[in-house]
């Protein structure tokens, strides 16, 4: 950077690539994010993808988004970008609405041609001007030019070279933000460590990006992100559905019960089979079965054998799962069932997000089929909660549901790689040999915790029938008696409660004494704890109360919550958390913001929210 | 029975529990020779799992001193599928009937049968619904007249045999709940089979169906309505052996030896073993009208089974990679950078 060049400083920036689907956009946004993570700044990513595989290119509906927010304080990927980049007049017209007021756009304004412009739907032949974009605030960039000069000497056949073109875009960001291009070059290296050529390629179009945003805008001011000191470590980027996968595979490590897998591919949730059928290399058995069904049951037979079971799906899934939950319920077998959920109801919004599944894991079952729920609240939360889920179900015999969603789902954060001693133990509550001396019984409980113990085939002596249909509460054996179906109902039920006292306080952020509580529960906890740091330094004192764990909530949760005079619950769906909290508070108003439009919370929108609620109380 | 490899009796597969079916049903008797079958295999109680899923004759696994699962409708063979996958060192049998097997559970049956996991399937087939009280199965023939089908059915029953043949499967044997020694012959040749074994066990159901295979089981007409077929033997049947089948152009004909210009030579063989199941599945859809029905092992042909391959395929994906644990494998594979300790 030259001294004269002017450079502010920034806490955070929100930088959103848009182009085609081929246009290679989450790449250069992945390098972008990960080169900012290594100088130290907090990272947060998010794809906007159409359903369609392969739209037709340059067409409004083939255009896909990668949004990326660095710097310090970063919670979410942001609401609205600083910086747009636009790889062809499409992309331009889709993104603009994501693009702050005042917000730089960086646009290829070589694909300003009659075709491109129609394929768009433009009217006339100047989308600036037609947009109605600040001719000031748009670099119109001649990447294709600049790129087939670049490369002119390579011997590259002209498709081989359009697919560099998102590294030009990459350069000019990277000069833009003055991010050291040698990091950027070092992950271009790793990634195509096997193609040297196309790495050569690469690695010459940065720079030439860079060089022409140093060159021709020198007068323009670039960018340095403000850092925030982190916990010490070695950190990756993860998404939500990998950082699942990873820890159902940590808490397989820690109980000693190999990792078996029964799934059935289905939107958004498809990437946990995915990565879970590579970790073969770490013992882990992902199964692809036939439907959804035969994907929890064959879970529960492997629960039954003695394994981490999981299945993991989406609303639609869990919907087809949900007689064979009962089942788990009742033969109280150890399962985790992960739901990414999505906008429904039916097949909805497949890509979409939502949190509209909080009823069905809760009560989608027939009888009385209490089992535990619990959410995460951000893409590395994910790793936490899986982990979670499976000690739960391990240490307390019974199916957890855990809720995801597509939004933290497919967004990334950095994310510490955990050290051995990180994660506790998990303990499987084994029959042990003097039970067996003694006269154990399948259903025989823990007195403190009422769990049962969980017997493995090939054990001597322990022999024993699980089954859908009541036992007895002390032989074990089928019955039907009406005052004991009664008292396992009971019991069943206070096995899943005691485990309110099982899992950690809930803890409340923001300012803790004000007389407002914002209340939250899984994925949205960035746009709600951003939202809530937005209001306390603006003069509108609020808590926060973000819930992971749902059934059973954290001993203290509701004292917590009676401590305020307003509980404001804001959920992308129409009030399912807000029924259910009602319902445990009653004669407290409980007040709601809402959202169910496919798409995450905008932090002004809670903003607004809260205000508008606090005003009409006042 | 083999005195030597005998390390189990009946008895150490029966537990306690007084079995709640019908007077005369002929689950009682299949209970028995699965006991007996057991302890003729050897594997050890502790070593077995019985998984069932709903009906009369999913509730077997009650009736035994092993590890066992109740489930639900439909869904034994998935969750059978379960176990045997997480654990192949298991020997895992699964009881259905023609309902929970063949309709609710139909997609499961031909699954289980493609994928060839190693498990044992016990179809008793009834051709009726017991549990709920006397409605059709997919089973049932054309026009049977039941609760749920007061005029007679107008739909066309199910072969289990052919459904087990059209999935790609690798083994079917029949039997009747009245002939012991056969359902013993087949439990104990489908144990030994490697992969998904189906044994078909007619089964009569003396409350809502009875007597409908009595024109084949019965002592008198047993010989002439059925035949067992032994791999490597004439396909002969009658008293005293003297009827055969023979190929009769793109079919098969029964004939007795001596008439019509026949002899034993004509009278085909039978050929478990072949991988070929264009003869076996004709063998196995004579009915005991026109041609006799087939019992004994049908098909009985070597494939890769599910679990083997997915065990081997972890073991060497293992060994490859060298993975410590997850840490490990996240340095190794993934793009990182590390935040040091600011003094």
């Amino acid at each position: 950077m030259l001294p004269n060049t002017n450079v502010k400083t920034l806490d955070r920036v929100v930088v959103r690539f848009s182009g085609d689907s081929g246009d290679g956009m989450q790449l250069a946004g992945n390098i972008f994010s990960n080169v900012s993570a290594g100088e130290g700044n907090q990272i947060s990513t998010f794809p906007d993808y159409p359903a369609e595989i392969r739209a037709p290119q340059g067409s409004l509906s083939g255009v896909s988004g990668f949004q990326v927010h660095i710097g310090k304080g970063v919670h979410t990927p942001g609401d609205e970008a600083d910086v747009l980049v636009a790889m062809n007049p499409a992309a331009l017209k889709t993104n603009l609405k994501f693009l702050k007021p005042g917000g730089i756009i960086i646009c290829d304004v070589d694909t300003f041609r009659p075709a491109d412009l129609k394929k768009a739907l433009y009217e006339t032949d100047d989308p600036v001007k037609e947009l109605g974009i600040n001719p000031d605030k748009i670099m119109l960039v001649p990447m294709t030019t600049l790129l087939k000069n670049t490369l002119a000497d390579s011997g590259m056949d002209p498709k081989s070279m359009m697919k560099c073109k998102n590294m030009l875009a990459l350069g000019l960001i990277c000069w833009l933000f003055d991010r050291p291009i040698d990091s950027v070059l070092r992950k271009l290296e790793t990634k195509f460590a096997k193609k040297p050529a196309v790495f050569e390629a690469n690695a010459k179009v940065i720079r030439a990006g860079w060089d022409y945003g140093h060159n021709t805008h020198s007068s323009m001011s670039t960018y340095r992100i403000e850092t925030e000191a982190v916990q010490p470590g070695v950190y990756t980027d993860v998404n939500g559905n990998t950082a699942t996968a990873w820890g159902l595979v940590m808490a397989s490590e820690k109980s000693g019960r190999p990792l078996f897998l029964g799934s059935y591919p289905i939107t958004p949730a498809t990437d946990i089979l995915h990565e879970l059928a590579k970790r073969k290399d770490l013992g882990v058995k992902a199964c692809q079965m036939e439907d959804e069904i035969a994907g929890i049951c064959s879970a529960i037979g492997a629960s039954y054998a003695g394994h981490l079971a999981v299945t993991s799906t989406s609303g639609p899934g869990l919907a087809l799962k949900s007689e064979a939950l009962g089942l788990a319920v009742m033969a109280e077998l150890p399962l985790v069932v992960i739901d990414v959920q999505r906008g429904g109801p039916s097949t909805g919004l497949p890509t979409k997000t939502e949190q509209t599944d909080l009823m069905q894991a809760l009560y989608g079952r027939n009888g009385e089929s209490p089992l535990c729920v619990v959410a995460a609240t951000s893409p590395t939360d994910c790793f936490q909660m899986a982990f979670e889920a499976a000690r739960i179900a391990i240490e307390h015999m019974t199916p957890v549901i855990l809720l995801t969603d597509a939004f933290i789902a497919n967004g990334s954060s950095a994310w510490r790689i955990p050290e051995e001693q990180d994660f506790p133990e998990i303990k499987p509550p084994y029959v042990t040999p003097e039970m067996l001396e003694t006269g154990w019984k399948p259903y025989m409980r823990d007195e403190e915790s009422l769990v049962r113990y969980w017997a493995l085939p090939g054990m001597e002596k322990a022999m024993h029938r699980v089954g859908g249909l009541e036992k007895d509460y002390k032989t074990s054996v089928i019955s039907t008696d009406g005052a004991n179906h009664e008292k396992m109902v009971k019991v069943r039920r206070e096995k899943i409660e005691k485990i309110a006292y099982d899992v950690p306080p809930i803890e409340l952020l923001g300012n803790r004494d004000a007389k407002t509580v914002l209340v939250g529960w899984g994925g949205t906890f960035g746009h709600l704890f951003t939202a809530c740091e937005e209001l306390n330094e603006n003069g509108t004192p609020i808590a926060l109360a973000q819930f992971r764990y749902i059934m059973p909530m954290p001993a203290n949760a509701l004292d917590e919550l009676k401590k305020y005079d307003n509980i404001i619950v804001a959920e992308l769906n129409t009030g399912m958390f807000a029924d259910y909290l009602q319902m445990h508070l009653p004669g407290k108003e409980i007040l709601r913001i809402n959202k169910i439009e496919g798409q995450p919370f905008m932090v002004k929108e809670i903003v607004d929210g809260v205000k508008k609620h606090i005003e009409s109380r006042k | 029975m083999e005195k030597e490899t005998c390390i189990f009796a009946p008895g150490d597969f029966k537990n306690e529990q007084s079995v709640r079916w019908c007077p005369g049903c002929g689950d009682h008797a299949i209970l028995n020779v699965l006991h007996k079958a057991m302890a003729k295999i050897g594997v050890a109680p502790k070593d077995t799992v019985v998984v069932s899923g709903i009906g009369c004759s999913s509730r077997l696994p009650y009736y035994m001193n092993t590890y066992g699962m109740h489930t639900i409708h439909g869904r034994a063979a998935a969750i059978a599928t379960g176990v045997k996958t997480a654990r192949p060192e298991l020997t895992v049998w699964q009881i259905s009937g023609d309902g929970d097997g063949l309709a609710i559970g139909g997609n499961h049956f031909i699954h289980a049968m493609r994928r060839n996991i190693d498990i044992n399937l016990l179809l008793f087939n009834n051709r009726i619904y017991g549990l709920t009280k006397g409605q059709y199965s997919p089973t049932s023939a054309r026009g049977s007249v039941t609760k749920s089908s007061p005029y007679g059915t107008t739909e066309d029953p199910f072969v289990p045999a052919e459904l087990c043949f059209g999935a790609r499967g690798n083994f079917f044997a029949r039997s009747f709940d009245v002939a012991l020694d056969t359902s013993l012959e087949v439990m104990t040749a489908a144990a030994r089979h490697k992969g998904a074994s189906v044994v078909e066990i007619l089964q009569n159901c003396v409350i809502f169906n009875n007597g409908i295979y009595s024109y084949m089981s019965d002592r008198d007409a047993h010989d002439d309505h059925t035949i067992h077929l032994r791999h490597g033997e004439k396909m002969l049947f009658g008293k005293n052996l003297e009827k055969g089948l023979v190929q009769d152009g793109f079919g098969l004909k029964a004939i007795t030896i001596g008439e019509d210009g026949y002899t034993l030579d004509d009278v085909l063989v039978h050929d478990a073993h072949c991988k070929s199941n264009l003869l076996q599945q004709q063998l196995a859809l004579m009915d005991g009208h026109e041609l006799p029905l087939a019992i004994g092992v049908i098909r009985d042909v070597d494939a890769p089974s599910y679990e083997t391959d997915v065990q081997e395929q972890v073991d060497q994906v293992q060994a490859k990679k060298g993975f410590k644990n997850l840490r490990d494998m996240v340095l190794k594979t993934m793009e990182t950078w590390e935040v040091k300790d600011v003094l």
